[in-house]
């Protein structure tokens, strides 16, 4: 391998990281609780405004990227990482992600006045940005270019599966000519809502014939842009993925404890025991990698491509394992509606997908640690 | 004529006599069934008069494919499943001539849809520790002679098609004071008598395919008693056998069920192939060749009369192989993998793998290691009973029913 050495990674959590978990736990627990999610869907969206305002601007997690001097907290990717954590655990339908990590990731790297701009908007918390990019797409992979720009900065084409794009107020547009932001409401911007697997995170199709949109950088400087929000989202995937499988153990830990059958409580039975022994395990292991990936970004680890990668294809498999085994070891219950099992469920499933499958991480660990194909 | 004198020639040329009197293409597809039940071929394996011929079960094989060929209307097993797969053999092995005559030829003929009231909220895998209690009218007065309908109070949870179902088969507790499985007695309930009450339960699919199902003093005339007195369990043991057979035991075609669109969509769609996914179809694909191998293994030793254990072993494999499956379908699709159908909550009348999408598939195949005896509890029978491990200590099975943790 010729890649440098790995560093001395920390792998635990500081003092403010907990705090910040606590502050973000209690939120979610007071507001968006299972059965308050499942509500919101069903009332026809899952976004709850004011509770991404709180989360964003006064608890300030939306500007743990961005740094002091653009109205941010100057934190970094170790924080956000908890906050996915805790968003994951409650499968919190906000657009975190997209906003806070990934468009985020997109304008710092931009290092234009206009970027700068937006950073502010987002970090205070007053502004929702998405990229306009499908949410399958992975580091390490061609990007798509179906936007064009006919001439003047007027934009025309589509993107599928956009996240998050039925709430955001501006868009971030790759052209042919450069990166984009577009308001969401601009003449020629239409966004079709698409009935996603994922209940708690929304898709669109976004549509652009003739919009207009503020040029925020050169297409080199774009495209390499994009590719470190892809990987630092990618390796901050993780940590949500650690959150939801977290969630699946200890509410199947606590059901097997509780329910009866064969005059003794199901969790007694030695076949459970070690399912669920063997998960908590995975999950252990799932928390070191997402952890690591955490770290590496935020330190700008050399490996930090190695790590995102090992941490993607680890975790996106544990969180999907994870909420099948909460779906099975509830047995009928599990299979509910009304149950918030299957939120976790198609959530773990959605983000095994999105910034790539774990395959396509293998196939990264296979490029990095030098272990090629045949 | 005597069962062994029956061979395949022999029902072979029944069947054409069938479909000379009543040709498949200007017959009316009831009137055909009619007439094919009333000359013993529906079910060859039943009592003449009752559907069969009391022929070797393994000859169905040879009625279903002639009449296949010559283009004859089926009787839509998937929406008369329950009644088909788990109704029709327990009455046949225990109910009375009256009972058999009057519920056999309706339920194969699809008339007459049937539901399982078993499960209930507290009684799931522990079947026999269910609640749902039958009193014999003028029990409490005149000390059990009674001779008048029963009374069942209770309710009945995962009822899937109670909606769409005339019938049901139904246990409940007639004798609290005694062991869980000794209380019990088997009743035919009509879904249409007073005090039932359906209430869909929407589930992960965002369907409601199975239902919650109250039970406030619905009277069952005791001719509607399957089996004896308190004899429920060995009634219910032949249900839940007959069950696992019937949702193991299907006939698939090399590349049939869900590995079908999987490799469909990878001939047609070069764009997709990964080398990952490729290994990923191609361990699938083996295994769900050689569980139908494995089906179709089964059941040549069947007609030779010597059933294997593997049966205890199909539905394992095929809830696992359609999960593994469906959700190696959800990744390969990427993009078009992070939608879905519809989550219109609707009440469908079969279960439809097929016909939709892969979202739905990977969904609903979550259930086929839940109902009809979860993974778990087969996997258990399998230790237990095929090889022959000893039990988890139980402290159950002498406790009265009324003494049971809860
Ligand atoms: C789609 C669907 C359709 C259904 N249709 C019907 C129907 O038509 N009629 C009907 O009566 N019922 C129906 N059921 C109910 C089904 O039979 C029960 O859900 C099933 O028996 C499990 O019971 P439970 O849900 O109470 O789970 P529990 O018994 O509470 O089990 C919870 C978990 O613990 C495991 N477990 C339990 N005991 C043990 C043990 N001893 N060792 C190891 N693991 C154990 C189980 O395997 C499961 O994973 C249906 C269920 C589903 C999902």
């Amino acid at each position: 391998m010729s890649s440098p050495a790995a560093a001395p990674l920390d792998l635990l959590y500081s003092e403010t990281e907990e705090e910040l978990r606590t502050a973000v736990r209690s939120l979610l627990a007071a507001r968006s609780a299972p059965a308050a999610v499942l509500a919101r869907i069903e009332a026809g969206g899952p976004h709850d405004p004011e509770l991404w305002r709180v989360l964003a601007a006064e608890i300030g997690t939306a500007g743990l990227l961005v740094p002091e001097k653009l109205g941010g907290q100057g934190a970094g990717h170790r924080e956000a990482a908890v906050v996915l954590e805790e968003l994951g655990r409650a499968a919190a339908p906000v657009p975190y992600l997209t906003s806070a990590v990934l468009a985020t990731e997109i304008l710092l790297g931009c290092e234009s006045a206009e970027s700068a701009d937006l950073l502010r908007e987002l970090a205070a918390g007053r502004s929702v940005c998405v990229p306009a990019l499908p949410l399958t797409l992975a580091p390490g992979a061609p990007l798509p270019a179906p936007v064009r720009d006919s001439g003047g900065g007027s934009l025309g084409g589509s993107v599928g599966s956009v996240a998050d794009a039925v709430c955001p107020d501006v868009l971030l547009v790759l052209a042919d000519t450069g990166l984009y932001a577009v308001p969401a409401d601009a003449a020629g911007v239409s966004r079709t809502p698409l009935v996603a697997l994922d209940l708690t995170r929304p898709l669109a199709a976004v549509h652009l014939d003739g919009a207009a949109g503020t040029l925020l950088a050169d297409p080199a400087t774009a495209r390499a842009a994009i590719a470190g929000a892809l990987l630092s989202g990618a390796g901050l995937l993780a940590s949500e993925q650690l959150g939801i499988a977290e969630w699946c153990l200890t509410e199947t830990v606590a059901y097997l404890r509780t329910r009866h059958q064969f005059n003794r409580p199901l969790g007694s039975f030695q076949a459970l025991k070690h399912r669920l022994a063997r998960l908590w395990l995975d999950v252990a292991s799932a928390r070191a990698a997402a952890r690591a990936a955490a770290d590496a970004l935020a330190t700008g680890a050399a490996d930090a491509p190695l790590t995102v990668a090992v941490a993607q294809a680890y975790c996106s498999g544990v969180a999907v394992r994870a909420a099948e085994e909460c779906v099975q070891l509830h047995g009928g219950i599990g299979m509910t509606w009304e149950h918030p099992a299957h939120l976790y469920l198609k959530r773990a499933k959605a983000d095994s997908l999105a910034l790539g499958t774990a395959g396509h991480h293998r196939g990264l660990v296979a490029d990095f640690a030098e272990l090629p194909a045949p | 004529m005597t069962a062994a004198a029956l061979t395949a020639d022999h029902l072979r040329s029944r069947v054409r006599e069938l479909l000379s009197a009543h040709p498949p293409a200007t017959t009316a597809r009831a009137e055909f069934l009619r007439a094919r039940f009333d000359a013993g071929l529906a079910w060859v394996h039943y009592p003449e008069g009752l559907g069969g011929l009391g022929a070797p079960r393994s000859l169905q094989a040879v009625v279903d494919a002639e009449l296949e060929a010559a283009g004859a209307p089926d009787n839509d097993p998937r929406r008369i499943g329950i009644g088909l797969g788990m109704a029709a053999p327990t009455i046949l092995a225990y109910g009375t001539e009256e009972q058999k005559r009057r519920f056999l030829r309706p339920l194969w003929l699809g008339e007459e849809v049937w539901c399982q009231l078993f499960s209930e909220p507290g009684a799931g895998s522990d079947l026999a520790a269910l609640g749902t209690r039958a009193v014999r009218e003028g029990e409490n007065e005149s000390e059990g002679e009674g001779g008048g309908d029963w009374v069942v109070d209770g309710q009945k949870v995962w009822t899937s098609s109670a909606h769409t179902a005339r019938w049901a088969i139904l246990i409940a507790r007639t004798d609290p004071a005694l062991p869980k499985h000794q209380g019990i007695t088997y009743f035919l309930c009509d879904m249409t008598a007073p005090g039932v009450e359906v209430r869909p339960l929407r589930q992960i699919t965002g369907e409601a395919e199975f239902n919650e199902v109250f039970l406030t003093g619905v009277r069952i005339p005791d001719a509607h008693r399957l089996g004896e007195v308190g004899q429920g369990w060995a009634v219910a043991r032949t249900t839940l056998m007959n069950e696992r057979v019937s949702i193991g035991g299907m006939r698939i075609p090399r590349e049939g069920g869900m590995i079908a669109p999987v490799a469909a969509a990878w001939r047609e769609r070069p764009e997709l192939r990964t080398h990952d996914l490729h290994g990923r179809l191609l361990e699938l694909w083996v295994e769900a060749e050689v569980a139908r191998l494995t089906g179709e293994r089964l059941r040549q030793q069947l007609a030779q009369g010597q059933p294997g254990p593997e049966g205890s072993g199909m539905k394992l494999t095929f809830a696992r192989l359609n999960q593994e499956i469906s959700g190696l379908e959800v990744e390969l699709l990427g993009e078009e993998g992070l939608l879905y159908e519809d989550w219109t909550l609707r009440r469908p009348e079969i279960v439809d793998f097929t016909g939709r999408d892969a979202g739905y598939r990977y969904l609903r195949a979550k259930g086929n290691s839940i109902e009809g005896g979860t993974s778990e509890i087969l996997l258990n029978i399998v230790a237990e009973r095929v090889l022959g491990l000893p039990a988890e200590p139980r402290d159950d099975k002498d406790l009265a029913w009324k003494d049971l943790a809860r």
